[in-house]
């Protein structure tokens, strides 16, 4: 066990080592000069030599990158041209609300797509899976920001409009300083993220769920006398629990990497925002810091999904 | 005491191509504390038939009446036929690798059921189970109480589905197919488990099989089913002693057993019919070898017989008594292996493979241990042992297919681990490989024609009109109509894709062909026609056959010699007949004394024609 993890976790240092050469080496080759960015267009030759001797640009590309490493490694990520605030710190600030947005979400689209699935699958071909099926296909064919801009219209504009507010437009408060403020302020966001997903969720698991019902096991159950719920949620949903723990830490890994388009849209102040302003402004170290994020969430992710098999699963202990 | 009594049952199960006929009008009943048996060939609608009668079956339609402790099981609420099933009708089922859930213990999984019906603390109910556990032979119960399923070997798994279906003391047991995918010295203590099950505790138990070798062992009264149809119902003692209809006698005709070794058996010609269109004949007349014209014409009557048989069938005397084992006079040529070399030599053949595992720790698993072998132009070897025994793995070794760790193998003389690119290529010419899954081992998207033509295209041996005409040859060859050139595999039956993964094997002319269970996934009536094709083409083509199986009365039959295999090495090789009649190793006895056949119907007749009815009666 412990061979295994030692294992995994190198694999997983080794990857984000790749990523963050292949980031820096990015920039490295892409046009634009860092230099003209933080100075503005009005700055002299002689100030740009100085900027980038500051910001060691003028050293090779290896040495730029190796003293990267050494610093990242302690958790400096550098400073943004842009402002020079610590990168790890403006990063850190953003973490609160696209977690939020996240783990609720993750919360609600289980709580709401597993139950579509199950209902869809148990009454396959019947009125309750069509609506199920009505469900899937609606959600996987709205875009994102499609679905998100119809929310805000319906659920703030036009409320608005007469005269009373009914969820604000977006924006994020801290947690401990009023839970139901911060829920409020999330509960479209929420909507917008679940509907999505939620269709996923309920796709994956009515056909999941529809192939273990035809397993032996599951006659057994029903043999033993066993009621068809008990038969359902004890026995055949155990069983799919393992494709749903797979695509559910892809999902949670992606997202925590930046909720681009919801972030976007309700304006709050996360990590796929940071990301978006970052590369409008050709922030280098902001978007290297971001993308190591991204690729730190999806290597922790991938292990905690391999050690969750071995829970769920004991044909692999 | 009657216990179950099910009356004119008709099973039909929506599909998409219409209604499948899966039982109709059948009648029986069981008695408290008998052994009912349920036989017929897959498609007879043995399973369908126990599992709508309790309810098993989603989208069923069942009409008819199953009265079960007074009362109807077809009417009962959902509820109802929940407390009932478990508790008073406990299941078994064929597989126990997939029957139980993989990620429940197997404690949890028996603890359930006792949850289910009663009310009882976890301690008691773990206390039970345990009790049960040790009872149908479990080693250490208490230890695998919190085991999983895969931690447990098949038949061991097959005594805890027992238990399972046993933990209440159901009055009824139904057993599908219990044993058949255990190996024969299993098969033996799960059927003895069984047994005494019954007469511990009065359990009646219905035994679905296609064995009837197993039920005539044990069964009180059979009852074959064919295309949904109770063809025949008698005590049975009277149904193997003198079977009333030609179906049963056919069945037990066409069994390997009843013939001398290397004689033609006796199979049923054609297969069974479709169960989308009724039939308003009788079912069994367009294979009949008795069939007189009225078959064809009307439904046959329910004649019963002073024997207590009862048969669905025109012929007021039963069928015509089969025709007695021919003698075993003098026995068939053996090819001579004087002074001759073998074509195919195996010299201290080892295998091994690393086992790395997940949780450190390294080993080699040793999956064949110096295996000496020999086989001579003409000839049929048989290899037979139980599952795991390297049986499979040994012919792939042969075959060149898996290089060795150990020893070498020799073909015509020559070594194939020295063979360069195009001693490989003639050798795969040379040997040929027909496997055992006649639904698994063909692609199911290319045509028929292809498939068979792809040993000329690989070689490069004929091309356009000339490969068409030999394929066609071929098809013709195993008995396959060369019209159904450009059908799929899927438009074929089991016994037909079998003719054409061997019509495959023949293409280039092979000299030795490797037959890996190639009648296993067959019923008994297309097992006796592919065994008589392999033997005619043996014959006309002085083929050499390397013949895997597990069932003894098959290998008796084909094989000239066989040899025994048990965990990785071959612990006896002789003449068949020797072998049968002197088995030296104990395992080879232990086999032999596993394996059982029906016994031979007695050639004379005997019974008389008692009443003849129209209506399903019991």
């Amino acid at each position: 066990m412990i061979r295994f993890l030692a294992g995994r976790l190198g694999f997983a240092a080794l990857v984000l080592f790749c990523l963050s050469a292949f980031v820096f080496l990015l920039f490295f080759v892409a046009p634009g000069d860092p230099a003209r960015m933080v100075a503005g267009d009005k700055a002299t030759e002689a100030q740009l030599i100085q900027i980038r001797s500051n910001l060691g640009l003028d050293r090779p590309i290896l040495v730029q990158y190796a003293s990267f490493l050494s610093r990242a490694a302690t958790g400096d990520l550098g400073f943004s041209y842009r402002n020079q605030q610590p990168v790890a710190s403006l990063i850190l600030n953003r973490i609160p609300a696209t977690v939020s947005l996240v783990v609720g979400g993750t919360l609600l689209w289980l709580a709401i797509g597993i139950p579509i699935g199950v209902m869809s699958a148990c009454h396959v071909g019947g009125l309750r899976d069509r609506i199920g099926q009505s469900f899937i296909l609606i959600g996987l064919s709205f875009p994102t920001f499609v679905l998100g801009m119809m929310s805000l219209y319906l659920f703030y504009f036009l409320p608005r409009q007469a005269g009373f507010t009914l969820f604000p437009p977006g924006g994020y408060k801290p947690l401990l300083a009023d839970p139901l403020v911060w829920a409020w302020h999330l509960v479209l966001p929420w909507t917008t993220l679940v509907l999505v997903t939620a269709a996923i969720y309920a796709r994956l698991t009515r056909g999941q769920l529809l192939q273990v019902l035809g397993e032996d096991y599951i006659r057994t159950a029903r043999a033993k006398g066993l009621s068809e719920r008990v038969v359902v949620y004890r026995h055949a949903l155990r069983a799919t629990l393992t494709p749903l723990v797979t695509q559910l830490g892809a999902d949670i890994a992606l997202l925590l990497g930046g909720a681009i388009v919801i972030e976007q849209v309700y304006g709050l102040q996360g990590v796929g925002a940071l990301a978006v302003q970052a590369v409008k402004n050709q922030d280098r170290p902001i978007i290297i810091g971001v993308v190591l994020l991204g690729g730190l969430f999806i290597v922790i992710a991938n292990i905690a999904v391999d050690l969750l098999y071995v829970v769920l699963d004991p044909r692999l202990r | 005491m009657t216990l179950l009594e099910a009356r004119d049952l008709v099973v039909r199960l929506p599909v998409e191509d219409g209604v499948v006929h899966a039982t109709q009008g059948v009648s029986f009943s069981v008695a408290a504390g008998e052994v009912f048996g349920i036989a017929g060939e897959s498609g007879s609608g043995k399973s369908v038939l126990t599992q709508a009668l309790t309810g098993l079956i989603r989208g069923a339609q069942v009409s008819g009446s199953v009265t079960f402790q007074g009362r109807n099981l077809l009417r009962l609420a959902a509820r109802d036929l929940c407390g009932l099933r478990g508790s008073q009708i406990g299941m078994i089922f064929q597989d126990p690798l997939s029957s139980l859930h993989p990620f429940h213990t197997i404690g949890r999984q028996i603890a359930e059921v006792i949850h289910v019906h009663e009310r009882v603390g976890g301690a008691e109910a773990r206390r039970r189970v345990v009790a049960m556990l040790d009872r149908v032979g479990i080693a250490d119960p208490d230890k695998r109480f919190d085991d999983y399923p895969h931690q447990f070997s098949g038949g061991m798994r097959q005594r805890v589905m027992i238990a399972m279906a046993l933990v209440l003391n159901p009055p009824l047991v139904i057993a599908d197919e219990p044993t058949t995918a255990l190996d024969v010295t299993v098969q033996a203590q799960i059927i003895s488990l069984l047994d005494e099950m019954r007469r511990e505790r009065g359990t009646a138990i219905v035994l679905i099989t296609h064995d009837l070798g197993l039920l005539s062992r044990i069964a009180d009264r059979v009852m074959i089913l064919y295309a949904g149809q109770r063809v025949e119902i008698a005590p049975s003692r009277s149904l193997f002693a003198q079977p009333a209809h030609p179906y049963t006698a056919a069945l037990l005709r066409s069994s390997p057993g009843h013939h001398s070794p290397g004689g033609e058996i006796a199979p049923i010609p054609g297969r069974p019919p479709s169960l989308l269109v009724p039939s308003r004949a009788c079912v069994f007349a367009p294979r009949c070898t008795e069939a007189m014209p009225i078959c064809v014409a009307r439904k046959p009557p329910l004649r019963l017989f002073d024997d207590g048989a009862r048969a669905l069938c025109w012929l007021e005397d039963g069928a015509r008594a089969p025709a007695p084992r021919t003698p075993a006079g003098a026995p068939p040529p053996r090819p001579s292996r004087g002074g001759e070399a073998p074509i195919l030599e195996a010299e201290g053949v080892r295998l091994s493979y690393p086992t790395g595992r997940l949780l450190g720790g390294r080993g080699r698993h040793e999956v064949l241990r110096g295996i000496d072998l020999a086989l001579w132009r003409g000839e049929t070897l048989g290899l037979v042992g139980e599952s795991g025994s390297g049986k499979s793995t040994l012919a792939q070794v042969l075959a060149g297919l898996v290089p060795t760790t150990g020893g070498h193998v020799t073909f015509e003389g020559k070594r194939l681990d020295g063979l360069d690119s195009r001693g490989w290529t003639a050798l795969r010419r040379q040997v040929q490989v027909v496997f055992q899954d006649p639904f698994g081992s063909l692609n199911p998207r290319r045509r028929v024609g292809a498939i068979i033509g792809d040993p000329f295209r690989i070689h490069g041996l004929a091309k356009g009109q000339a490969r068409k005409a030999e394929v066609r040859g071929l098809m013709e060859m195993v008995g396959l109509d060369p019209e159904h050139y450009n059908r799929f595999p899927s438009e074929f039956s089991g016994g037909q894709r079998q003719r054409i993964g061997i019509a495959r094997a023949l293409a280039l002319k092979p000299s030795l062909v490797i037959l890996d269970e190639p009648v296993s996934a067959l019923d008994v009536s297309i097992q006796a026609q592919i065994l008589n094709l392999l033997r005619s083409l043996q014959r006309d083509l002085g083929l050499t056959y390397l013949f895997i199986s597990h069932d003894l009365a098959v290998v008796r039959h084909v094989c000239d010699r066989i040899a025994v295999m048990r965990a990785g090495e071959i612990v006896e090789l002789a003449d068949t007949e020797d072998i049968h009649a002197r088995p030296g190793h104990l395992y080879t006895r232990m086999l032999l004394g596993a394996s059982h056949t029906a016994p031979i119907p007695a050639a004379v007749h005997t019974r008389r024609l008692v009443e003849t009815t129209n209506e399903v009666a019991t």
